[in-house]
C-alpha cells in the first residue's frame, strides 16, 4: 500500500467514526465545478457514509453563464470579420440559437485558447480583425482578464474588446442561503478561487449565516480531510471557518490580484443560470475600460434567453434537485448531445454524473442518503 | 511605374508550391529529391502505377489512416514518424504481420521543403524500425490555406498466419496488461500546439509496436486479443471492450503506469489521462495463465519495460468498464465523448 492511500485510509476513518455519531443525513456542498469532477473521478462518492450527501453548487463557471450571454457569444461569432476566442468548455454550451461550435462549423470565427492574453496577442497579431474575448470564470480566472485589459489598453489595440460574465463566488453562496431552498450543514470551498479572494472572504458565510466553511484544495486527499472535518464540526456542533489548504490559500488572499481585478472591473448585479440577477455578483468593466466592451463595441443588447425547456441544470447547481430528477438526463440530454449546461461542462454536476456514476448508485445526489 | 517593392516569387527548391502537385517535372523533382532517397526500396523505386509486393502466408490485413497532427514536429516525433507508426500498430494488434505501406501526402502550398525533409527522414527511420517498406505513394499539392502544412495518409497490408486476437475470444477471467506508461503523446503533442511557451519534458510515445508484438505472440501462448489506446486513450479501448464483450472491465487505477509528470500536465489541463491518446501503446487482453511470461517478453524490450498487469476481466449481468481508484473508490468508465477541451480555471 502507498504512503498516500495510507493517509487516504486514516481519513475515510475519520469520516466513518465522525458520521456514525450522527443520527441524521448530512448535506454537504462544493461550490467548484474543479470539486465535482474530481470527487467522481476518484470515486469518492462510492466511499462516503450512508448519512453523509456531497451536493454540488454554482461553482461550475460553465454551468452558471446565462443563457443570454451564450446567445451572446454565438451572434458575435456570426459577425462580418468578429474572431470569438473562448475557453475550451465553452464552445459546446448551447444557446437558443445553437453553440459557438455549431456556429463555427457553419464559418463563424471560434477560437479556443488557454489564456485571455493569448487573445489580446491574437489581436496584436490581426488588426484588421475584431477579437472578442469571452470572459468567463471566477475570481480565479478574472485577474487574467484584467492584465490582459491591461495589456490591451496599454498596447492600444481597438480591435479587442471582453464580453464578460466574470463571477464572485461569495454572493452565490449568499443568494443560495438566501433563497431558503436548500438545507445544508455545510461548503466546501473551493481551493483556487480561495487563493485570490483569501479565507477570511468566506467569514460572512459563517457568521451571518452560520454555516460551516472548509477549504480545500482539489487532491483527493485534500477533498476527503475537508469533508471529515466538516462532517466532525456537525458532530461537535462548532460551525468554523478551517484552512484545509494553508499551503496555498492565506486569510488575505492575492492583494495584487485582488488590486488588478478592482483595478479594471467594478462590481455589478448580474443574471445567473438559474439564480436570477444577485445584486453585485458579477464583474463589468469600469467607465475607463469600456473601449473593450464587446457589449458597448457591437451595441449589442442582452436578449432575453429562456432556460432551456424541461432543463433542471438550474435547480441541480443550486442543490434542489439531483440530474435523476431531470427528465431529460441521460435521454434526450447526453454528452453528445447536451441540452443544459451541466452536461456540456465536463465539470458539471451533469456530465460528472452520466460518465463516472456507477449503475448500482442510488439516486441520491452524489453520496448515498 | 515600375513595382519596385514586389514580392519574391516562392522558390520551389525551398518551399512548395502548387507546381509540386501537378504530376510533372516539378512533382518528379519534389519525389526524386525528397521521397526516394529516403525510403529507397527496389519496389519503390520502379515508380509503377501499383507496387506489386509477395504475399506472405495465411490471410491478408488491410487498414488505412489519415493523420492530421499540429504541430508537424513535436517533442518525441513528428506526423511521419505517427504516420509510419499508427498503421503498423493497427496492423500488429490484429495479428498481422505488416508487409507493405501506401504513402499520401497532401502538402500545403508553402509548406518548408526543409521541414517535409525532416517527416520524410522520419518516415524513412521508422519504416526501417518497423522492419517495413513504403512501396508505393502519392503527392498532392492543395492552395495555401487549404491545408495545415502537410497531410499523410497510409494504408498498409500485412499478413495474418493463425488465429487472428479478437474480442469474441475475451473470456471473464483473462487480465488486462499495458506495454507501459500512459498518455504520454496526447498530452506533449497538446502541450506542443498549447503552449509552446511551456518548455516541458513530456515526450510522445510514438513508436511501430510490431516487432514487440510479434515477439510477444510467437514466443506465448494465450493473447486473446489487442488494441492500441490511440485517441480514445485507455478509456475508450476497455469500455468498447466492455460493450463488444458484454463483460466487466476492471481497470485498476493503481497498477496502470503514469509518469509523475504526465499526471501533472493531465491534471493542470483538467484532462483525465485515461482518456488521452497513446501512439506506442498495447493493451493486450490474455488468458491468466499466460500473463507471467506476456510480461517477461515485454519487458525484455525498450517498448515494454513499464509492461504491467492494469485490469481484469469479469463476468457480468450487464457490460461495464470500471476503474478502480487509488483510494479504494470505484467509478465507471466511458468512452470520451471528442475533442479533449481544457477546463477554464
Amino acid at each position: 500500500m502507498t504512503r498516500r492511500s495510507i493517509d487516504m485510509a486514516e481519513v475515510l476513518d475519520r469520516l466513518n467514526t465522525a458520521a456514525a455519531a450522527i443520527d441524521r443525513t448530512v448535506t454537504l456542498m462544493e461550490i467548484c465545478g474543479t470539486h465535482t469532477v474530481a470527487a467522481f473521478r476518484c470515486g469518492l462518492h462510492s466511499l462516503m457514509p450512508q448519512n453523509v450527501r456531497l451536493l454540488s453548487g454554482p461553482g461550475c463557471p460553465v454551468c452558471v453563464t446565462s443563457q443570454s450571454d451564450i446567445d451572446m457569444m454565438v451572434a458575435l461569432g456570426s459577425l462580418e470579420g468578429v474572431i470569438v476566442c473562448t475557453y475550451g468548455d465553452m464552445i459546446r454550451v448551447p444557446g437558443a440559437t445553437g453553440s459557438l461550435e455549431t456556429a463555427r462549423s457553419q464559418g463563424a470565427q471560434v477560437r479556443v485558447v488557454y489564456s485571455a492574453m493569448d487573445a489580446v496577442q491574437f489581436a496584436a497579431e490581426h488588426r484588421d480583425r475584431q477579437v472578442v474575448f469571452a470572459a468567463v470564470g471566477f475570481e480565479t480566472t478574472t485577474p487574467a482578464t484584467a492584465a490582459a485589459v491591461v495589456e490591451a489598453d496599454r498596447r492600444k489595440l481597438d480591435n479587442f474588446t471582453i464580453l464578460t460574465s466574470h463571477k464572485l463566488v461569495v454572493p452565490a453562496i449568499k443568494a443560495l442561503l438566501d433563497g431558503g431552498d436548500v438545507s445544508l450543514d455545510g461548503f466546501l470551498c473551493p481551493g483556487h478561487v480561495s487563493v485570490i479572494i483569501g479565507a477570511e472572504a468566506y467569514r460572512p458565510i459563517v457568521h451571518e449565516y452560520h454555516m460551516r466553511c472548509v477549504i480545500a484544495g482539489f487532491e483527493t486527499l485534500g477533498m476527503a480531510a475537508g469533508l471529515t472535518r466538516l462532517t466532525e464540526q456537525v458532530r461537535d456542533g462548532q460551525v468554523l471557518l478551517e484552512n484545509m489548504y494553508p499551503q496555498a490559500v492565506t486569510s488575505e488572499g492575492n492583494r495584487v490580484a485582488q488590486e488588478l481585478i478592482a483595478r479594471v472591473f467594478e462590481p455589478a448585479t448580474v443574471a445567473w443560470r438559474a439564480l436570477g440577477e444577485i445584486p453585485e455578483s458579477g464583474l463589468v468593466l469600469r467607465p475607463q475600460y469600456h473601449q473593450f466592451d464587446a457589449q458597448r463595441r457591437f451595441n449589442l443588447a442582452a436578449p432575453d434567453s429562456p432556460d432551456p425547456e424541461g432543463c433542471l441544470c438550474g435547480q441541480v447547481i443550486t442543490g434542489r434537485a439531483t440530474p435523476h430528477d431531470c427528465g431529460l438526463f441521460g435521454t434526450a440530454c447526453t454528452p453528445i448531445h447536451p441540452i443544459g449546461p451541466c452536461m456540456v461542462s465536463f465539470e458539471g454536476t451533469c456530465q460528472a454524473w452520466f460518465k463516472y456514476r456507477r449503475p448500482a448508485e442510488p439516486a441520491s445526489a452524489g453520496g448515498r442518503s | 511605374m515600375t513595382d519596385l517593392t514586389h514580392t519574391p516569387s516562392p522558390d520551389h527548391s525551398n518551399t512548395v508550391v502548387l507546381a509540386h502537385g501537378g504530376g510533372g517535372q516539378l512533382t518528379d523533382q519534389l519525389v526524386a529529391q525528397s521521397v526516394l532517397p529516403r525510403l529507397t526500396n527496389d519496389v519503390l523505386a520502379d515508380l509503377l502505377d501499383a507496387a506489386v509486393v509477395d504475399a506472405g502466408p495465411g490471410r491478408l490485413a488491410l487498414t488505412i489512416d489519415g493523420y492530421v497532427v499540429q504541430p508537424l514536429e513535436f517533442p518525441g516525433g513528428d506526423i511521419g514518424r505517427l504516420a509510419i507508426s499508427g498503421t503498423v500498430n493497427d496492423l500488429a494488434v490484429s495479428g498481422a504481420a505488416p508487409a507493405a505501406i501506401a504513402l499520401g501526402l497532401i502538402l500545403e502550398e508553402g509548406l518548408d521543403r526543409a521541414v517535409l525533409d525532416r517527416v520524410m527522414d522520419s518516415i524513412g527511420r521508422a519504416a526501417d524500425e518497423a522492419g517495413v517498406r513504403v512501396v508505393t505513394g502519392d503527392t498532392k499539392v492543395v492552395g495555401r490555406g487549404q491545408a495545415d502544412g502537410m497531410y499523410i495518409t497510409t494504408a498498409g497490408v500485412g499478413f495474418v498466419s493463425g488465429e487472428p486476437p479478437h474480442p469474441g475470444r475475451v473470456r471473464a477471467g483473462d487480465v488486462l496488461i499495458l506495454n507501459g506508461p500512459i498518455a504520454d503523446h496526447g498530452l506533449a503533442v497538446m502541450l506542443a500546439r498549447e503552449m509552446p511557451e511551456v518548455r516541458s519534458v513530456l515526450r510522445s510515445d510514438v513508436a511501430p509496436l510490431n516487432r514487440l508484438i510479434a515477439k510477444v505472440l510467437e514466443r506465448t501462448d494465450g493473447v486473446r486479443f489487442m488494441r492500441d489506446p490511440t485517441r480514445s486513450g485507455v478509456a475508450g479501448v476497455v469500455a468498447d471492450l466492455a460493450e463488444r464483450t458484454g463483460l466487466r472491465i476492471v481497470l485498476e487505477q493503481e497498477a496502470v503506469p503514469l509518469r509523475p509528470e504526465t499526471n501533472h500536465a493531465a491534471e493542470m489541463l483538467g484532462l483525465d489521462p485515461l482518456e488521452v491518446a497513446n501512439e506506442g501503446k498495447v493493451i493486450i487482453v490474455a488468458d491468466p495463465a499466460a500473463a507471467a511470461e506476456i510480461l517477461a517478453v515485454l519487458r525484455d524490450d525498450p517498448l515494454g519495460a513499464g509492461a504491467a498487469v492494469v485490469g481484469r476481466v469479469e463476468a457480468a449481468d450487464a457490460p461495464l468498464a470500471e476503474l478502480h481508484t487509488a483510494i479504494g473508490g470505484r467509478r465507471i468508465i466511458q468512452k470520451p465523448y471528442g475533442e479533449q477541451l481544457p477546463r477554464i480555471c
